[in-house]
């Protein structure tokens, strides 16, 4: 996913002179092509994050169109005031592309793992997030983020995440796509763990749960709209994602399912990371397993929530 | 002190004497840096403040707006009279500057250490665009604590923005007091040396000197410029000249902003 986003900044970048790169000390040769066919657009800068999204702020101001990648947490946690008040204040074109959103960087340690990214990025106004759920959703992501207004933080899963999304689906930032339809349970989730939710309901229906999926790319603006219209079907609505259950995907349904005060009340639940600093070091998958984000985890929910 | 410089100052006590709030001394310790600058220094045009090639200036120490917003309402960004409604609801004109609420404000600052940053950016932006703007940033002393300040210092030396200029207010005080007790800077000079700026120091309070150095600018080839202007926090009124209860006062009494302008009148 993390190729595909950078490729296609290439991509852009050779039709568009607004388009600028620039990393903070990120793995050697990245973009390589981009530094030696456009090396005035292409800025590797130090270990210095808040130094590089204020700089990044002061290019958008004139105009440019900045695209920014390195680990997630580096971007959303180390320079949080810089992209709250140079970027987010004022309303500016820059995108930052964070490697690594949820755990996927288990091996390395809790200090890597973006599992409060989305949560912090949401009480930032003006603010866009989205999560792709792969790279081929990403593909139609990324034309569109050139021109759309102000920040954007797009979350990266890990690479190589089996391909879910369907171009028959027609990909906008800030819509909702319900990517299968049920009326017994909505399974609602955001980025790659929609692979989970897909099988979730494949297993589901196989005993008779007709199962709705609805993926949120877009986390912020949500599509409140299409959550509504999804849960207004169904008796019960999981949320799944891979962050912590403070603030992210989870929280944000919630709100919108409690405000809308359906009658009779939907029953709700999250699979989400636990509110602790992930101990656990091994692999993206073994994390998820440990903390219970997983397809099996899903369907038992789902079946209590409905009481089968 | 000349009569334009006291001038400004009472138009500073104007504001205070309508909000009965701001940072006076912090203010008032920059004025002639502000007044030299958009007098003579800045090419801007009050009628078209985004004119795409006008130099830039932002205020990194926001706190000091009161001395910029008095300059800006003689060049004519705004009128006059918004300097009464300073931090009233709804005013252009607030405790910080605010992008977009007044004109010629470039960037929102407040909090401390974003403006380098910030200003390298716009300069970064002249050289792709090949432009002629300069790009002109002030910093407070006390602001040359936070990290993001030497992050910046040695980024701007790498992309040699000899169009960058950073500005120093150097009174010696922060806001709890002497600098050299809270965190010391020293040797200042040398720092900013050492991470590649061209380097000049001034008297902040000599307007001639200071335009003479500004119209020095570019100092040396490929550096971008620091300029160490020593200042007196409170300049201009003897009561509050480097006494930091007066960094930022709020509920000013009748007869404390009498006793200002007293004093500033007695020059």
């Amino acid at each position: 996913m993390r190729k595909t986003c950078l490729n296609e900044i290439y991509n852009l970048a050779k039709q568009d002179k607004r388009i600028l790169f620039l990393g903070s000390d990120i793995g050697v040769g990245t973009l390589s092509e981009f530094q030696k066919e456009m090396p005035s657009r292409y800025f590797m800068e130090g270990v210095s994050e808040a130094n590089i999204i204020g700089i990044m702020a002061g290019l958008a101001m004139n105009g440019k169109i900045p695209y920014l990648n390195t680990i997630a947490v580096f971007l959303t946690r180390r320079c949080y005031e810089q992209l709250l008040l140079d970027v987010a204040m004022h309303n500016l074109k820059i995108r930052i592309v964070g490697s690594g959103g949820g755990v996927v960087y288990s091996p390395l340690g809790a200090t890597h793992l973006a599992f409060e990214d989305i949560a912090i990025m949401r009480a930032v106004p003006n603010m866009t997030i989205v999560a792709p759920c792969d790279a081929e959703e990403m593909k139609r992501l990324m034309p569109q983020s050139v021109d759309y207004n102000g920040p954007i933080y797009i979350r990266l899963g890990k690479g190589g995440d089996p391909i879910v999304s369907s171009s028959d689906n027609p990909f906008e930032i800030g819509k909702a796509i319900l990517m299968r339809e049920g009326d017994d349970v909505l399974i609602v989730t955001t980025g790659i763990v929609l692979k989970m939710a897909l099988d979730a309901s494949i297993l589901l229906e196989k005993k008779g749960i007709k199962t709705g999926v609805l993926h949120i790319h877009t986390i912020k603006p949500i599509d409140k709209n299409a959550i509504i219209k999804a849960a207004c079907k169904v008796n019960a609505v999981i949320t799944l994602e891979e962050h912590t259950l403070i603030g992210g995907l989870g929280s944000c349904v919630a709100e919108i399912i409690a405000e809308a005060c359906f009658v009779p009340a939907i029953k709700f639940a999250r699979v989400a990371l636990p509110d602790v600093f992930p101990s656990q070091y091994g692999s993206q998958a073994s994390n998820l397993q440990y903390y219970g984000i997983t397809t099996d985890k899903v369907v038992s929910l789902a079946n209590s929530l409905i009481g089968v | 002190m000349d009569i334009c410089s006291i001038g400004y100052r009472k138009e500073i006590l104007k504001i205070v004497d309508h909000a009965r709030r701001g940072h006076i001394g912090s203010a008032l310790s920059i004025v002639e840096i502000i007044r030299v600058l958009y007098e003579d220094i800045l090419r801007i045009n009050p009628k078209k403040p985004l004119w795409e090639d006008r130099d830039r200036f932002i205020l990194s120490k926001g706190h000091g707006c009161l001395a910029l917003y008095v300059a800006l309402a003689k060049k004519g960004f705004f009128e006059k009279n918004e300097l009464a409604r300073f931090c009233k609801l709804g005013a252009m004109l607030g405790g910080h500057p605010q992008y977009g609420k007044a004109p010629g404000i470039e960037a929102s600052t407040g909090s401390l250490g974003h403006g380098l940053s910030i200003a390298i950016g716009i300069a970064l932006n002249a050289k792709l665009d090949a432009k002629n703007y300069r790009t002109f940033v002030l910093l407070g002393d006390g602001e040359c604590n936070e990290g993001s300040i030497w992050e910046a210092a040695m980024c701007a030396s790498k992309y040699k923005l000899e169009y960058l200029t950073a500005l120093v207010d150097y009174n010696k005080m922060q806001c709890f007091g002497n600098i050299y007790d809270v965190q010391n800077l020293e040797p200042f000079v040398d720092k900013w040396i050492s991470f590649g700026f061209a380097v000049r120091e001034v008297d902040g309070h000599d307007v001639a000197a200071l335009g003479s150095i500004l119209n020095r600018l570019p100092f040396e080839n490929e550096k971008p410029n620091l300029i160490i202007c020593h200042t007196v926090k409170g300049k201009g009124i003897p009561s509050i000249e480097q006494n930091a209860l007066w960094h930022h006062k709020s509920k000013i009494s009748d007869t404390e902003i009498q006793k200002l302008f007293r004093e500033l009148e007695s020059l």
